[in-house]
């Protein structure tokens, strides 16, 4: 692979961001009074990680065993994150369920 | 710079026992997570070094597990630029009540601004971070960033002396990490409804086009949003007053 190509990436990605997290807060500053955008900065992050979500399992085909692995590790991970509200343990131990099932089922 | 008399200045720059509190859970959840994106960045064919770039240099956790199979596919920059703003376009958010006015400094603003994760926000906007000192503030952010960085390091380190065809799968922990955050946010907030937009958004983006299912989710999305925000406005307690005052009440939760 191309290691310009991929430190181009990089470059893009990096500076969209840090304007993205930079630039409000002068763009911004005279909105803080804004209901509209108050409101939005409530209700966006839930349906952002929603969507987010679908997508990172959006490309996948739907197979019996791709429902089981993907099933079993979100239904694990969620129950975690309810039940003991920790963030690592629930993603670690998720991902492990998924992974140990995927080269079961594999 | 809101603190000019020396004396004013706490003498102890390390964390107090509230601050460690918040700070070292997060800071140990980030790590694993690093791990994980570095074992993802050898196992998708890239050096092991590659994973020190990106979590140094583009810095946003989510985003990077996507621009690693960007990088290697070799997709278009306008796509990897227009999929960086949307994933990050929730950071715009965050200006509204990151305590920036508390930092001192041209580079510690500019490297505040850089470092604002999901994370340093949620910590930094908490109630007890609002008398935090400009140190306290940057401090946490570059631990925040030693322990993404270190464990991604590690992790492709790891990852390129480990045998990693028997890690397939290894990408779900990114799925993990959003069904986490989407927890997290319907714990902050319930709202149903919200929830069932953004399901609906993401099934009719994905019937258009899969590839675009992003863009065309969260534009629907926010379409929708600002739609109901316009026809049905709730009560939300008013920000700060001024440009110096705490910008989030001491009773808000961190998003």
């Amino acid at each position: 692979m191309n290691p310009v190509a991929i430190a181009a990436v990089v470059a893009v990605a990096s500076a969209i961001t840090w304007g993205l997290r930079a630039l409000p807060f002068a763009a911004l500053a005279p909105l803080r009074q804004s209901a509209l955008l108050a409101q939005l900065r409530l209700t966006m992050p839930l349906g952002i990680m929603i969507i987010l979500t679908i997508y990172t399992v959006s490309g996948i085909e739907v197979t019996g065993e791709n429902l089981i692995t993907y099933g079993a590790g979100i239904a694990v991970t969620a129950a975690l994150q309810l039940w003991k509200r920790h963030v690592s343990i629930s993603i670690l131990v998720g991902t492990a369920v998924h992974m140990l099932l995927v080269a079961w089922l594999g | 710079m809101d603190d000019p008399t020396p004396e004013a200045e706490p003498t102890d720059p390390v964390p107090t026992e509230g601050h460690l509190r918040m700070t070292l859970p997060v800071g140990l959840g980030l790590f694993p997570l690093g791990l994980a994106f570095g074992a993802l960045v050898v196992h998708a064919g890239l050096s092991w070094w590659w994973a020190t770039v990106f979590s140094t240099i583009v810095y946003a956790g989510s985003l990077e597990f996507l621009l690693v199979g960007m990088a290697v596919t070799g997709v278009p920059l306008a796509q990897v630029a227009l999929s960086t703003l949307l994933v990050n376009s929730r950071h715009v958010f965050y200006a509204l009540s990151f305590p920036l006015h508390n930092v001192d400094g041209k580079v510690g603003k500019a490297y505040a601004t850089f470092a604002l994760t999901d994370e340093a926000y949620a910590v930094t906007t908490s109630p007890e971070a609002q008398r935090w000192t400009s140190r306290q503030i940057i401090g946490v952010q570059v631990f925040f960033q030693l322990c993404w960085v270190g464990g991604a390091t590690l992790g492709a380190l790891a990852g390129s002396v480990l045998p990693l065809d028997q890690l397939d799968g290894l990408d779900f922990a990114l799925t993990a990490l959003f069904v986490v955050l989407a927890i997290e946010a319907a714990r902050d907030r319930p709202d149903r409804l919200t929830a069932a937009v953004a399901i609906v958004c993401a099934a009719v983006a994905l019937a258009i086009s899969r590839e675009h299912l992003l863009p065309i989710a969260f534009a629907g999305f926010t379409a929708v949003q600002v739609w109901r925000a316009r026809r049905d406005p709730i009560a939300i307690p008013p920000e700060s007053t001024g440009p110096t005052a705490p910008a989030a009440g001491p009773g808000e939760v961190p998003s």
